[in-house]
């Protein structure tokens, strides 16, 4: 069966069909991230003075992922715009660096996401003197990294200090292998916390420019909690993960479908063009959306 | 169907002065949208005393970009009218939705949501 106006208008709507169709599918996205934008509102404002993380998450990546971003969305169109006067060489180059880009941005933001997995906040017992902002401060929770037999080990938790005994199954098969406990461990502390205003924040990052961390030994003994920058770290990691990584997958899954049109399903330029176009202008739709759900994030998220 | 439609549906009816004069703005777009990112990130280091200004700043920056990017990337400024319609409905749903899930607000007041 034929699928009907996939080329032409349909004289009624005078639009063709995968274009409704496609706006149809962005009302719909608007309502899933338009609830989840709306949640985090709600968390953000009932959140008290001071629990809400601010400066963890690193302004020039964000920004420059923004760019890659904006970049990409620019070449969608003008690519389109190149193929309306016939020009599919150009088109192909355009598309190229959209599918650059959006690799691009994957690719940053897994290093992102993989620099929070080994960056911890350790909530102690006992209050200790620690070096924020350039002064001596007493405080029971520090954030930074942890030195562990020369690794600087991912993923770690308060469980994981605890260590866990050897899992067999019913055969006496080793299905999980013994993990020591861990005595104590070098921490390298962040010299600021997340509970500082903006503006302290800012100016203990720039004391602190330039010079080695001063690292503490932590007995396991005296650590509270231990967290790495997961989802249950704090409503925040939960929320950001949340909206970044649905964001994610809309960049993986628009960027391969950009993919197919632009490498193998590139024929239907030959059989049947103003078709070919309209795939490339309704997929071209879908990257601006994922454009503009990151317009709204990158504040929201890096910013406030 | 009128000869003089502006959308862009019906590609086979622009000429290449016409798509070259699109592609300029385009270019304008992107870098306005550039301009955008960098104001916003430039107006955080300042740190306004007031959260809210900080916010209100940032949320029009970006509302005005996300203007641009729906108007000219994706041609919204010249659209079919069954188009708006579906928009017509999606705002309103949206609208409907954040005032909802806002107005058990008062189920948390300030300081109640967990860290």
């Amino acid at each position: 069966m034929e699928i009907p106006y996939t080329s032409k208008p349909r004289p009624d709507t005078g639009i063709y069909n995968s274009k409704v169709g496609i706006w149809l599918f962005l009302a719909s996205e608007v309502m899933l991230f338009g609830a989840l934008f709306s949640s985090y509102i709600l968390l953000r404002v009932g959140a008290g003075e001071g629990t809400w993380p601010h400066g963890l998450l690193s302004i020039p990546i964000g920004t420059f992922n923004t760019f890659v971003l904006i970049t990409s969305s620019v070449t969608v169109v003008l690519g389109w715009a190149s193929l309306q006067v016939g020009n599919f060489g150009r088109y192909k180059v355009y598309q190229a660096i959209t599918i650059l880009c959006a690799l691009g941005f994957l690719g940053i933001k897994s290093f992102e996401y993989r620099d929070k997995f080994k960056h911890y906040e350790v909530w102690l017992k006992n209050p200790i003197t620690v070096h924020q902002g350039g002064k001596e401060v007493q405080t029971d929770r520090l954030l930074g990294h942890i030195e562990y037999q020369g690794h600087h080990p991912y993923f770690w938790s308060t469980a994981r200090l605890a260590g866990s005994p050897e899992i067999k199954d019913k055969d006496g098969k080793v299905v999980h292998a013994a993990v020591p406990a861990v005595e104590s461990f070098k921490f390298q502390p962040d010299p600021f916390h997340y509970t500082m205003s903006p503006k302290d924040l800012a100016h203990a990052r720039a004391e602190a420019a330039g010079h080695p961390h001063e690292d503490i030994e932590i007995k396991s003994s005296d650590v509270k909690r231990l967290s790495a920058f997961v989802p249950s770290h704090s409503t925040f990691f939960a929320i950001y993960f949340t909206l970044t990584a649905l964001h994610g997958l809309h960049v993986l899954g628009g960027a391969l479908v950009i993919f197919y049109i632009w490498g193998p399903g590139a024929k239907m330029w030959k059989t049947d063009p103003q078709r070919y176009m309209n795939r490339v202008e309704v997929s071209g739709l879908f990257w601006h959306f994922v454009d503009l759900v990151w317009i709204f994030l990158f504040p929201i998220i890096y910013l406030l | 169907m009128s000869d003089h439609s502006h959308s862009h549906g019906d590609a086979h009816s622009h000429s290449p002065e016409e798509v070259s004069k699109h592609k300029k703005v385009y270019i304008a777009v992107f870098i306005a949208l550039l301009v955008g990112t960098i104001i916003t990130v430039w107006l955080n280091s300042v740190h306004f005393d007031s959260m809210k200004v900080t916010v209100t700043i940032a949320l029009f920056v970006a509302a005005v970009k996300a203007t641009l990017v729906a108007c000219y990337f994706m041609h919204l400024i010249s659209e079919k009218r069954m188009i708006y319609v579906i928009l017509g409905f999606t705002t309103i749903l949206a609208i409907a939705l954040m005032a909802l899930t806002l107005t058990s607000y008062a189920a948390f007041p300030n300081g109640t949501v967990q860290h």
